[in-house]
């Protein structure tokens, strides 16, 4: 449970856009299979930038947004410390490293793609790594909460993009609409019930 | 529209609706590199897919490389930027009221309804790429087992995926 502004040990260290930009290069070169475990590490225990609670915090702005949640996060706490110029160097930092690596292998397949040994290799690779995304969508299943009332939609959405082909954007902006009008109306029922 | 307008715009747009991150989106990423604009082939999807999987760093890789593939270094830069920027636009100017917006009604009905329509999309993904895969029946065991592994186990998702590679070389997924 969040609890803002609790009162923070005096010396904790802030972070230049230099600082950032090389811990979050670090992060984003280290995270295989997941990015958020690393920054946690980096920003919360290495570093002792943000306490626990004020990493949820910002965490849970960046998963409120859609896009890529580590990149929003290292724009938040960029720009928690240092304002645009800590944004640019935490999400250039995040992304550079992995950006060059990213383009090597893309120039390696560009050569060597055709060869069969590469295509069956990476058909193996796309399998565990099919493997993983249903993993992390099971894992993010667990974490919903009311989940009688809320995975149906979760069953919908899946059945809507996946067996029956429908345009994502319209999927997800019409299911939004659904589900967030009714979670609305939820915690307005819940408001009531504490208040009488 | 020139090729690398329409790489950015495109997964400017994107960026929009990908609640649950690139993974959620990769669908919609192969509606628009394979069916609307056939810039790849299925085939070359699912192989970017892989390298993107296998490489370190965020999910939102595999658009660098989709862009990469479309037009050089500079695709990819572009269309990274495009899957980027938006939300990171959104996340700056929204950081500074998110302590009021914590406590607003709106914030959290917002996280409740879009959580469930993430997993929903996330799952999408992962099967529409593992049955774009056409895995033999060993293939599909192996897609189970790394599910198991991951959900059950502090494995590091690296073994998993050097599994995929060296079964993959076999011949037998």
């Amino acid at each position: 449970m969040p609890a803002p502004q609790t009162s923070e040990s005096v010396t904790k260290p802030v972070p230049t856009p230099a600082a950032l930009f090389l811990g979050f290069s670090r992060v984003g070169l280290s995270g295989f299979g997941g990015v958020l475990p690393w920054a946690r590490r980096l920003l919360v225990e290495t570093e002792g930038w943000l306490s626990a609670e004020e990493f949820n915090v910002l965490l849970g702005l960046c998963q409120f947004l859609p896009g890529p949640n580590v990149v929003n996060l290292a724009v938040a706490v960029g720009v928690r410390f240092c304002g645009w110029r800590g944004a640019v160097a935490g999400a250039v930092g995040l992304m550079l490293g992995p950006f060059l690596v990213a383009l090597v292998l893309g120039v390696l397949y560009g050569l060597y793609g055709e060869l069969p040994a590469v295509q069956s290799m990476l058909h193996g690779i796309t399998l565990v790594g099919a493997g993983l995304i249903i993993a992390m969508g099971i894992r993010m299943g667990l974490n919903v909460k009311n989940r009688l009332i809320y995975l149906p939609f979760a069953a919908a959405a899946f059945v809507a993009i996946a067996l029956l082909n429908w345009p994502l954007p319209a999927v997800m902006l019409g299911g939004a609409a659904l589900t967030i009008a009714m979670s609305w109306w939820r915690l307005s029922q819940e408001a009531k019930a504490c208040r009488s | 529209m020139p090729i690398l307008i329409e790489l950015f715009v495109s997964f400017f747009l994107v960026a929009f609706v990908s609640f649950g991150g690139a993974s959620a989106v990769i669908p919609e990423l192969y509606r628009i590199a394979v069916t609307e604009h056939a810039w790849m082939d299925a085939r070359t999807f699912t192989e970017l897919f892989a390298i993107a999987q296998a490489a370190p760093g965020p999910n939102v890789l595999i658009v660098t490389l989709i862009g990469q593939h479309v037009d050089g270094w500079l695709g990819a830069f572009l269309a990274t930027l495009g899957m980027c920027l938006p939300m990171s636009l959104l996340v700056g100017l929204l950081f500074k009221h998110w302590d009021k917006l914590q406590h607003w009604r709106g914030r959290a009905a917002i996280q409740l309804g879009v959580a469930p329509l993430a997993v929903g999309l996330v799952l999408a993904s992962g099967t529409l790429i593992a049955h774009s895969a056409a895995p033999s029946l060993i293939g599909v065991l192996l897609l189970v087992l790394t599910v198991v592994i991951n959900l059950r186990t502090k494995l590091h998702p690296l073994w998993l995926i050097l599994l995929g590679g060296v079964l993959g070389l076999s011949g037998l997924v």
